[in-house]
C-alpha cells in the first residue's frame, strides 16, 4: 500500500484515504459547442497512458480535496504530488531518480 | 519408542507423547513434532500422491517449501484444511489428518495408472489434447477434467474460527530468525530502535537448530541462539514465531501472517486462529536463508528419496532418522554433513555419491574416519522401491558418457543439488536479480526499498560469514534511520562452510526416453516436458513454465525454478538470465481466505446504514433489502401474506387512500451560496435560473459523456440555497462529482457543498388522502400557494421541517424532512393522524412497482450507462436554451444521434405472463442462433391493473409502438406489445387533486 502526500492536509497517508480521479491537466474547454466532434471525442477519451512519469489526479476522501501528482507508472513510485490548479511542474533530474 | 527416533535427543518433549491419526490411523508422535517428523517417526514415509500421475510420495523437505506431503487436516466441523505442509503443521493431541489425491486409499490408487499413461500426459497435455473435436469440449472433456482436477478436498462448512487483523509500525523489521536474522537485530536493536523479528518457524534460530555442533563465540549453538533471543527480548525487540511474511508491497510494508492456535490441542475459547499484520517499516532486513535444491535423476521422486537438509533437520529437531540405512546423492558439501551426523547417530550410511570428481580433503577424511563409502564422480542413474526406495544404482560419470554402474541397497536417499537464495520477498518488490555464473543462481542485485539482503539470502555460506553479513545489515539498516551503533563480531568453531556445483538433470544409463527425473514434484512435471516444451517453440520460461506447469504448484517454484531453467537454458543453448525468471507473487506461502479477511466477514464485512425509522420497521415485521449500504424495509407482509399479496395490498392501499414510506436514505446535498444558481445550471440538464423560492423541479445529471448519471428531485428554499435529492446509490457519487467541478474546473464559483444525507429523515406520504391528513399538522405553509413540486421549511407535527410537495408514485404526494433524531418521532405521529385513513406503511417494492406503473425511471435499473436523455424519454427536462452543461456536447455526438440507439419502453405480454428483468428481446423467435438481441427488460412487476408491466430497453423502440417483440425463456417464448411507459394515469389527473 503506497502512502501519498495531500498538498491541502500537507501529510503522507495511506493510500487506502485517498482514490484516483484520472490524467491531470486536461481541462474542461470553456466553450465545448465551439469544439468539433473530433476534438470532443479526444477530450472526453483520448489519455496519454504513459508508461513512465504521469500526471494525474487524486482525491484525499479525508479532506475532500483534489489534487494532482506525478506518479511513475512502472514503479507505481510517486514522484511528486501538488495543489489543483498549480501549473504542471517539470520533471526534475533527481525526481525522475 | 521406535526404531527411528533416537532417545532424548531433539528439541521434541520425549516425556510428552501426543497421539493423532493419519488416514485413520492411530500414531503417537512427541509435542514439538510436525506431522511429518512424527510419520517420519513411525517409519512413515508415504504421505500423499501427486498431482497428475498419482505417483506415490512422501516428504521432501522439513519446511515450508514442501510440495510433496500435502494433507487435509482437522478439528471438527467447518475446521477442515485441505493442503496443508505435513512439514509445517504441529502435532498436537487428537490432531486428524489425512492424505490426498488417492482412491480408494494411499497405497494403492487407481488414479496411478495416469503414471502408466505418463506418454500421453506430456507437457501441454491439455492444450494438444482437448482442442479437438470442438463439441467434445462441454460434454466429456470438461465434466472429466473437473472429476480429476483439484488438490484436496475443499471445506464445504463455514469457518467457524475467526481471524484478527492488527497495523504495526516500527523501524527495522527483519524477515528470518536464523544466524544472520539474529545477528541483524542485535545490531539494529540500538539507540533506541524499535526492532521485530519474525519467523515462520515455531522456534527461533533457522539453520542453527539442524546444526547443534556448531559453537558460536564459545558457545553450543542452541545456547548462543537462546542467550540472544533473550538479549534481544531485554532489549525491547518484538519477537514473533509461526509469522510468515507473506508479501513485500510498497514503501516497506509488509504482511505478515501469524497462526496462533493450530498448534494448541485445545485453543482459549475466543481466541482468533490467525493475524494478519500490516506492518509499515522503516527498513527491513530480509535474512530468509535459502532453499536447497533437488538433483534431477530417475525416480528422484519416490518416497524415502528427500534433501539432504531436512534429514538433518528430522535428525537434529526432532531426533528422528529418516532411515537407518541412508544413501547421499550429491553436488555440495552441505549434503555430507547431513551424511556425517547421521552416521555419528547410529545410521549405517550406504555410500556418499557426490558428481564431482574430488572435495574438501577435510570432508573426505570425515568420511574414511566414519567409514563411509565414497563414489567421487559419480551419479545417481535410477532409484528402485515401490512405496519407498529400496536401492539406488550408481554409476561413474565423465561428462555426458555414464560408466558401468552398481546397486546400492539403502532404505533412504538424500540429495542436495546446491542452494537458491530465497529471494521471493525481494522479487515482490521488483528488485532485480543478476545471474552469478560461479554459484549458477540468482543474487539480489538492484533495490527499490530501503532494504537490506544478509546471509544465505545473498549467496553467502558458511555461519561466520553469514553472521558477520547479518550483524553489517542490520547496522546498515540502524544508519539508514540516522542513527548509531556498532557492529557485532562472532568466532564460530566447528563452522560448516561449503560449495558445489549446479547440474541439469543427470545422465542414466537406463533407457533414456523412459526416465522420469522430476523437476516439479507437486505438477509431475519432468526434464523431458521442459525439453519437450523448448522443442515445440517455447522460448520464455514463461511460456516453459505455462506450457508444463512447472513452478505453478502450492510451492510456487521454491524447489522447481531453477532447475526449470537450467534444463530450459541449455535446452535452448543460452545462458539462464537470457531466458529469464519467472516472477514471484505473494503469498510466500499459501494463505488462509480468513486471515486475509480479518474481522471483514458476515455482519461486519461492510458496515449497514439504518435509517431512524429502521427500528420501527423491524418491530413491525418489515423484510428488509440491501440497497446501496442501507437496509430498507422491502415490504410489511401481515401474517399469512406472501411478498406478492403484501406488495399488492400496499400498492392498493396507497393508490385508495394513504401510504407511507421512509425515504430517508435518499441522498441529499446542500448547494448554497452566491453563484448556487450558475452551478445548477452547470451541473443539471435543467434551468434553474427562473426557478423561483418555494419550488421545486426535477433535476437530470449526465456525465461529460452524455450519458445519464443520477436524477432526483430538487427544490430551491431561497435565491441561494438548493436542496438537492440523489438516488440512494448515488449521493456519495454525485457529491464527488459535484466537487470536482467545483474546485478544479469552477473554482471562482461561490459554492459551498454538504452532504446532509444523514442529517434528514425522510418520510413520504402518498394517496388521495395525503393532502387532507397532512394539512392539519403542518405550520407555516400557504396552502393557497403549495401546489405539486413546491418546498417549504415550516413545522409538521411541531417538528422543523422542510416540506417537499412532489410525487414518486402518480398519487398527491409529499415527502417531509425533519433532523434525523426527530424522524421517529415524526413517522409515528403521521401513523397516528393517518389512522382515520387507514394509512398503510410501505416498502422498497411498493415504490417500485407504483412508480413503474408512472413510467418513472430508477437510475442505475432503468439505465446502465449509456443511456442519454433522449433514449429514456427525458428531453423535457433538458434546458434547451443553456449554453452549456455538463455533458450537452456529448449530445450532438455522431454516435448519439446515430438512428437504432436504444429507447425506454413499455411492454405488456401478451398472455399477461410476468417478466424476467434481465430477459434479452428478439424481434424474430424464428431466425437461426445466435439471435440478434435489440434489448432487455429492464423492470417487471406485477401492478394494481389486473396485468404485469414491464419497462424495456429496445433498439428504436420509440418508433416501435404497438409492435410485438419476442422474449425467448428457457419455457417457451413470451409474446410482448410494446406501449407507452406510462401505464396509470397517463394525464396526471390524479396529482391535481
Ligand atoms: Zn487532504
Amino acid at each position: 500500500m503506497l502512502l501519498i502526500h495531500c498538498p491541502y492536509c500537507e501529510d503522507t497517508l495511506p493510500e487506502l484515504e485517498f482514490t484516483y480521479a484520472g490524467e491531470a491537466h486536461i481541462a474542461r474547454p470553456a466553450d465545448p459547442s465551439a469544439l468539433s466532434d473530433e476534438e470532443w471525442r479526444d477530450f472526453l477519451f483520448i489519455r496519454t497512458n504513459a508508461r513512465g512519469p504521469h500526471y494525474e489526479r487524486w482525491r484525499h476522501v479525508g479532506c475532500g480535496r483534489f489534487f494532482n501528482a506525478l506518479r511513475d507508472t512502472v514503479s507505481d513510485r510517486f514522484l511528486m504530488t501538488y495543489k489543483a490548479g498549480e501549473a504542471r511542474p517539470t520533471l526534475t533530474q533527481e525526481a525522475a531518480e | 519408542m521406535s526404531r527411528y527416533r533416537i532417545p532424548g535427543k531433539g528439541r521434541v518433549d520425549h516425556s510428552a507423547p501426543v497421539s493423532f491419526t493419519f488416514d485413520g490411523k492411530t500414531y503417537r508422535g512427541l509435542r514439538g513434532d510436525s506431522v511429518a517428523s512424527a510419520l517420519l517417526a513411525n517409519g512413515v514415509h508415504l504421505m500423499g500422491r501427486s498431482f497428475k500421475y498419482h505417483r506415490p510420495r512422501g516428504a521432501v523437505s522439513a519446511g515450508s517449501e514442501e510440495p510433496n506431503a500435502l494433507i487435509g487436516t482437522s478439528r471438527g466441523a467447518g475446521r477442515f484444511e485441505p493442503n496443508t505442509r505435513a512439514t509445517v503443521q504441529e502435532l498436537r493431541a487428537g490432531l486428524v489428518t489425512e492424505s490426498q489425491n488417492k482412491w480408494p486409499n494411499l497405497s494403492f490408487d487407481v488414479g496411478a495408472i495416469n503414471d502408466r499413461a505418463y506418454m500421453l500426459f506430456s507437457a501441454g497435455f491439455y492444450y494438444k489434447t482437448f482442442m479437438w473435436p470442438k463439441s467434445f469440449w462441454d460434454k466429456i472433456y470438461e465434466p472429466v477434467i473437473r472429476g480429476a482436477a483439484g488438490l484436496g478436498k475443499s471445506p464445504t462448512e463455514p469457518d467457524p474460527d475467526h481471524y484478527a487483523s492488527r497495523y504495526l509500525h516500527t523501524d527495522v523489521l527483519i524477515v528470518g530468525a536464523g544466524p544472520a536474522g539474529i545477528a541483524a537485530a542485535l545490531s539494529a536493536a540500538q539507540s533506541g530502535a524499535d526492532v521485530t523479528l519474525v519467523d515462520e518457524n515455531p522456534e527461533m534460530g533457522g539453520s542453527l537448530l539442524s546444526d547443534p555442533a556448531v559453537q558460536i563465540d564459545g558457545k553450543p549453538a542452541w545456547d548462543w541462539v537462546e542467550g540472544q533471543l533473550g538479549r534481544l527480548r531485554a532489549a525491547g525487540v518484538r519477537l514473533m514465531t509461526r509469522t510468515t511474511a507473506i508479501g513485500y508491497y510498497h514503501q516497506n510494508m509488509v504482511g505478515l501472517c501469524q497462526r496462533l492456535t493450530d498448534h494448541l490441542d485445545n485453543p482459549p475459547k475466543g481466541a482468533p486462529r490467525e493475524r494478519m499484520w500490516r506492518v509499515r517499516a522503516g527498513q527491513v532486513v530480509l535474512a530468509q536463508g535459502a532453499l536447497e535444491k533437488p538433483l534431477v535423476f530417475d525416480g528422484n521422486d519416490r518416497p524415502g528419496v528427500m534433501l539432504a537438509s531436512a534429514a538433518q533437520t528430522y535428525l537434529h529437531k526432532y531426533g528422528v532418522k529418516v532411515g537407518n540405512n541412508p544413501a547421499v546423492i550429491t553436488s555440495h558439501d552441505s549434503a555430507w554433513y547431513a551424511a556425517f551426523d547421521l552416521s555419528d547417530n547410529g545410521a549405517k550410511v550406504a555410500a556418499i555419491i557426490d558428481t564431482r570428481d574430488s572435495v574438501r580433503p577435510d570432508l573426505a577424511e570425515g568420511a574414511r574416519k566414519r567409514g563411509i563409502e565414497v563414489l567421487n564422480g559419480h551419479t545417481v542413474t535410477t532409484t528402485k522401491g515401490r512405496l519407498r526406495v529400496k536401492s539406488v544404482r550408481a554409476a561413474p560419470v565423465r561428462g555426458t558418457h555414464v560408466g558401468t554402474g552398481r546397486s546400492i541397497p539403502c532404505d533412504c536417499l538424500l540429495m542436495s543439488g546446491g542452494w537458491t537464495p530465497s529471494l521471493h520477498l525481494f522479487s515482490h518488490t521488483k528488485g532485480s536479480l543478476a545471474w552469478d555464473g560461479a554459484s549458477n543462481t540468482f543474487l539480489p542485485d538492484r533495490k527499490t526499498e530501503e532494504c537490506e539482503i544478509a546471509g544465505a539470502g545473498r549467496g553467502l555460506w558458511g555461519y561466520e560469514a553469514v553472521l558477520a553479513d547479518g550483524a553489517a545489515a542490520g547496522l546498515r539498516a540502524l544508519e539508514g534511520l540516522g542513527r548509531a551503533g556498532h557492529e557485532g563480531r562472532f568466532t564460530v568453531a566447528n563452522d560448516r562452510p561449503g560449495t558445489g556445483v549446479s547440474h541439469t538433470e543427470l545422465p542414466t544409463d537406463g533407457n533414456a526416453g523412459k526416465a522420469r527425473a522430476f523437476i516439479d514434484f507437486q505438477n509431475d512435471v519432468t526434464a523431458k516436458d521442459i525439453r519437450l516444451a523448448v522443442r515445440e517453440g517455447m522460448r520464455s520460461i514463461e511460456h516453459v513454465k505455462r506450457y508444463t506447469t512447472n513452478g505453478m504448484a502450492t510451492d510456487q517454484g521454491k524447489m522447481s525454478n531453477i532447475n526449470g531453467l537450467m534444463i530450459a537454458a541449455d535446452a535452448l543453448g543460452k545462458q539462464p538470465p537470457q531466458v529469464g525468471l519467472t516472477t514471484f507473487r505473494p503469498p510466500y506461502t499459501p494463505t488462509s481466505f480468513g486471515a486475509f479477511c480479518g474481522y471483514l466477514r458476515g455482519e461486519t464485512f461492510q458496515l449497514t446504514r439504518k435509517t431512524p425509522i429502521d427500528p420501527w420497521a423491524e418491530a413491525n415485521g418489515a423484510v428488509f433489502e440491501p440497497v446501496a449500504q442501507w437496509r430498507r424495509a422491502w415490504y410489511f407482509p401481515k401474517p399469512g401474506e406472501d411478498m406478492h399479496a403484501a406488495v399488492l395490498r400496499e400498492c392498493k392501499a396507497t393508490r385508495a387512500s394513504l401510504g407511507i414510506f421512509d425515504a430517508s436514505t435518499l441522498g441529499k446535498i446542500e448547494v448554497a451560496g452566491p453563484d448556487a444558481v450558475e452551478f445548477m445550471n452547470r451541473m443539471y440538464t435543467n434551468p434553474w435560473t427562473k426557478l423561483a423560492p418555494g419550488r421545486c423541479r426535477y433535476g437530470l445529471l449526465l456525465g461529460e459523456d452524455g450519458f445519464i448519471r443520477d436524477d432526483g428531485v430538487i427544490g430551491r428554499l431561497s435565491p441561494d440555497l438548493f436542496h438537492v435529492t440523489t438516488t440512494t446509490g448515488g449521493a456519495a457519487r454525485v457529491l464527488t462529482m459535484m466537487e470536482d467541478y467545483l474546485q478544479t474546473e469552477w473554482p471562482e464559483l461561490d459554492v459551498w457543498l454538504t452532504s446532509t444525507t444523514e442529517q434528514w429523515a425522510t418520510v413520504a406520504l402518498n394517496g388521495p388522502n395525503a393532502l387532507t391528513m397532512l394539512k392539519p399538522l403542518v405550520e407555516g405553509v400557504n396552502w393557497d400557494d403549495f401546489p405539486h413540486m413546491s418546498c417549504a421549511e415550516c413545522t409538521v407535527a411541531g417538528l422543523p421541517a422542510r416540506l417537499f410537495r412532489l410525487s414518486f408514485t402518480g398519487e398527491v404526494g409529499f415527502e417531509v424532512n425533519v433532523p434525523a433524531r426527530h424522524g421517529l418521532t415524526l413517522w409515528k405521529a403521521l401513523m397516528e393522524a393517518g389512522k382515520p385513513y387507514d394509512i398503510c406503511p410501505y416498502g422498497t417494492e411498493t415504490m417500485h412497482v407504483l412508480r413503474a406503473e408512472k413510467g418513472y425511471i430508477i437510475v442505475g435499473q432503468d439505465t446502465d450507462g449509456t443511456v442519454t436523455p433522449a433514449d429514456a424519454g427525458l428531453e423535457w427536462a433538458i434546458g434547451k436554451a443553456k449554453k452549456d452543461f455538463v455533458g450537452k456536447r456529448s449530445l450532438s455526438r455522431p454516435d448519439i444521434v446515430a438512428k437504432g440507439r436504444k429507447q425506454l419502453v413499455g411492454l405488456l405480454t401478451e398472455d399477461g405472463s410476468l417478466l424476467q428483468e434481465g430477459a434479452q428481446i428478439v424481434l424474430d423467435p424464428n431466425q437461426p442462433k445466435p439471435m440478434k438481441m435489440v434489448g432487455h427488460v429492464t423492470s417487471s412487476y406485477q401492478s394494481t391493473m389486473g396485468h404485469p408491466i414491464a419497462m424495456a430497453v429496445i433498439e428504436g423502440g420509440f418508433d416501435k409502438m404497438g409492435e410485438t417483440v419476442f422474449i425467448p425463456m428457457p419455457d417457451g417464448v413470451r409474446k410482448a406489445k410494446i406501449t407507452s411507459t406510462v401505464f396509470y394515469d397517463p394525464q396526471n389527473e390524479r396529482l391535481k387533486a
